[in-house]
């Protein structure tokens, strides 16, 4: 650290990857799937299909007019039993198609292999695919591809950093489906007119170093480039990411294309070079099924809009009674309230805890100890959030840059005190926002 | 699908839904077990009575915070175990031989007054067992400047008293003095666990190890005292010693080294920003070379460090690091370093 490059600060959360050498299993098809029509960050879709109708794999049954959005499509084959309305794990009501399925799993007849031809053939085929930022933020994937600046593009920037505890989807992805990846990332540079393609990856997953760095000599590609990062948080998030490789700092708000970057998830990489082979759009999706409650975790290959609780029965059921169920990682994951929940496009975990691990530990005062501002990679200062929020002194969080909190959850994850500043944080921006330019 | 139960009512809390194994408690544990080798040496050194004098503080002061609460109808805090913390640091800032009652009351104004009545722990605004330590001073002078020799020194007979290096340096000079290898090993006068220079460090070294503190506070602040003290020599030099090993001999006599490792990196009243800390370890160096040298009392380091505590607000108000820029008005695009 004092005589090497300056990296950014991070914490040690932990690791506890205890499916990385699991390969992973395809899900048999469930009885019953409810399709989301809201999966992507923008505008929710519209169902296309009614009570009644009869729907295949890959059939698109939800679109909308919207520029930030994405059609849905049917992830099995069956009949459409009913439009319902249901709260998401955000706490707000969304509309869900209910697919009673019939286990043929019948490929939609149009499904074929897209053919590219320009830049925009490309963009519209990534419209068509149905893909979002599968590493949880679910930014539809074409808007991403298809900056204002294309030309000022030069680097595009694969993330398969998985630094989120439990989660080992993605190392699966890198270690099963390494050829895809690179197809991917070649695709997306040739469109995007990149010279650079890095894939950064966490210097615990080294069998993934390894595989990829054979594979680019065996293919002879000399402008990818593997990135080994070290394995702290949050060296996966997007912002941390873009410094780490290129030394550029990234603030809140400003979109990476302005930087000449496109950083994109290593599984959604993955997916394109799938989708530019065979035209099947984002049905499946391979998640890692872990937490003490759960009786045997393993990763999955699971179509979208399976429950949780159907998805948690394949994986041997509840070996104790689960208390809290996570989507995604422990750091950033989403509580459900329910196991009815399905399954939707940018999940990438399901971590049941028992009473044991989801206990809230009790808060105390703070003592200043400075562990939330060395632990933040953006140098912020939670503790002295906490107090201006209490105060609710709009202009000390805007001066101390909250904005820039991007609610990794390391402050709240190292503080002795255990007070819950990444909430604090949240509630603060939104304090801010709501304030807007008034102060 | 009918057959089957769903769990409807699962905990929902915002994220991170994992914590780190290390909280307030085990901290505060991880100062107890860094300050043990000086209490053991202080022992060694000094006899039962210092035993009793440092199990007496940490007891009482306990016994405070926990009174405190429960008169007050707060929730107990006295589990955080920091009063311990408290009362163990104030009992190895004082004279072995200190009467116990006087003890007592440094105890109580350092949990109570300074501590308690500023709303507990975290707002203090200064070090509650420095403050303790000074209360004691000012009130109970003849007492807390009486000190004993270590069993080691002087013919084989006990309760003698001397005086600590730096008295003897104000009063009479360098004459008599014990050497740096006594200093380190810590057999001179002093107070209870001041005096071992290696088992501070070892306590010192525990912490910056386990990442309990961080050593910027440490390093500043005695390489301030150290650089000081050679400046000082370098133009007014001792007659037979050389400037640097009287700026050895000022690191290592008096409390600088214990109050650099243990009451300067208290958290609470020290700067949270790195250079802050760098601001108030040299600030913490400077005032103890200042009082040493210049005035009349032949040890500055809890006053120094006290004057520290009350600027730290200021300091860090100053050295916030605003890592995308000052304003928060940034065009679409505009990375302001």
């Amino acid at each position: 650290m004092l005589f090497g490059t300056r990296r950014l600060p991070s914490i040690e959360a932990g690791h506890y990857k205890n499916t990385a050498a699991m390969p992973t299993q395809e899900m048999p098809i469930p009885a019953v799937v409810s399709l989301s029509m809201s999966e992507n960050i923008g505008a929710p879709c519209s169902p296309l299909v009614k009570k009644g109708d009869h729907v295949l794999v890959g059939q698109k049954i939800g679109d909308s007019e919207a520029f930030l959005s994405v059609p849905i499509h049917s992830s099995v084959s069956g009949t459409v039993t009913g439009i319902e309305t249901m709260r998401n794990a955000m706490g707000g009501m969304d509309t869900y198609v209910v697919i009673e399925t019939d286990g043929k799993q019948e490929v939609w007849p149009d499904i074929k292999a897209p053919v590219l031809e320009d830049q925009p053939g490309f963009i519209k085929a990534m419209r068509e695919s149905g893909l979002v930022g599968l590493g949880g933020a679910a930014f539809p994937t074409w808007v991403k591809l298809n900056p204002k600046n294309l030309i000022d593009i030069d680097t595009f920037i694969v993330n398969g950093a998985e630094c989120e505890p439990f989660i080992t989807s993605d190392h699966r992805t890198m270690l099963e489906d390494a050829d895809n990846v690179i197809d991917g990332t070649l695709a997306v540079m040739k469109w995007l007119i990149a010279e650079n393609g890095f894939i950064a990856i966490e210097d615990n997953k080294q069998d993934a170093i390894e595989g990829f760095n054979r594979l680019l000599k065996e293919r002879g590609i000399e402008n990818i480039k593997v990135f080994p990062l070290p394995a702290r948080y949050p060296k996966g998030a997007e912002r941390v990411l873009i410094e780490e490789i290129t030394g550029k700092k990234c603030a809140a708000g400003v979109l990476p294309a302005s930087l000449g970057l496109i950083v994109m998830n290593i599984t959604s990489t993955a997916f394109v070079g799938q989708y530019l082979k065979d035209g099947m759009p984002l049905t499946k999706k391979r998640i890692t099924v872990d937490g003490d409650a759960v009786a045997e975790p393993k990763n999955i290959l699971a179509p979208i809009g399976a429950s949780i609780r159907d998805i948690i029965e394949f994986c041997g059921g509840y070996k104790k009674e689960p208390k809290k169920i996570l989507m995604g990682g422990p750091m950033m994951g989403r509580a459900v309230y329910s196991d009815r929940m399905p399954l939707i496009k940018n999940n990438n975990a399901i971590l049941a805890f028992s009473d044991e691990q989801a206990r809230i530990p009790e808060e105390s005062a703070c003592i200043n100890c400075g562990r939330c501002h060395e632990g933040c990679p953006f140098h912020l200062l939670p503790c002295a959030y906490a107090d201006a929020y209490e105060k609710k002194d709009v202009k000390r969080l805007k001066d101390l840059q909250v904005m820039q909190c991007m609610e990794c959850g390391g402050c709240s994850f190292v503080c002795p005190a255990r007070r819950p500043l990444t909430m604090i944080n949240k509630l603060s921006k939104a304090l801010v926002k709501e304030a807007g330019d008034n102060v | 699908m009918s057959d089957m139960q769903f769990h409807d009512k699962l905990k929902v809390t915002s994220s991170p839904h994992l914590v780190s194994a290390l909280d307030t408690r085990k901290t505060m544990i991880c100062v107890l077990l860094a300050v043990a080798p000086s209490a053991v040496m202080g022992i060694v050194y000094f006899g039962f009575y210092s035993l009793i004098l440092l199990a007496g503080c940490m007891a009482f002061s306990a016994l405070c915070e926990y009174g405190y609460d429960r008169i007050m109808h707060l929730d107990n805090t006295a589990r955080d175990c920091s009063c311990l913390v408290t009362g163990a640091i104030l009992a190895l800032t004082l004279p072995p031989t200190l009467p116990l009652w006087m003890a007592f009351v440094g105890c109580f104004v350092a949990i109570v007054i300074v501590k308690c009545l500023y709303g507990g722990i975290g707002r203090n605004i200064a070090n509650p067992a420095i403050v303790g330590r000074i209360v004691l001073l000012l009130s109970f002078t003849s007492q807390m400047t009486t000190w004993r020799v270590t069993k080691f020194m002087g013919a084989g007979t006990d309760a003698i008293t001397g005086a600590t290096p730096l008295g003897m340096l104000s009063e009479s000079g360098m004459e008599g003095m014990p050497d740096l290898m006594a200093l380190l090993l810590g057999n001179r006068g002093g107070s209870l666990g001041e005096c071992c220079i290696l088992a501070i460090l070892l306590g010192g070294i525990f912490l910056i190890v386990k990442k309990i503190i961080s050593p910027v506070i440490p390093v500043s602040y005695l390489s301030t005292v150290f650089l000081f003290s050679l400046i000082y020599y370098l133009v007014r030099p001792e007659a037979g010693y050389s400037a640097f090993y009287m700026a050895l001999f000022h690191l290592l006599a008096g409390g600088v080294v214990f109050g650099a490792f243990f009451c300067a990196t208290d958290y609470v009243t020290s700067p949270v920003l790195r250079n802050g800390r760098i601001i108030y370890g040299i600030g913490c160096g400077f005032f103890t070379m200042v009082i040493r040298l210049f005035c009349s009392y032949p040890e500055g380091a809890s006053f120094a460090i006290l004057f520290m505590n009350i600027m730290t607000p200021l300091i860090d108000r100053y050295t916030i690091d605003r890592y995308y820029g000052i304003t928060n008005k940034k065009k679409e695009g505009e990375i302001s370093g």
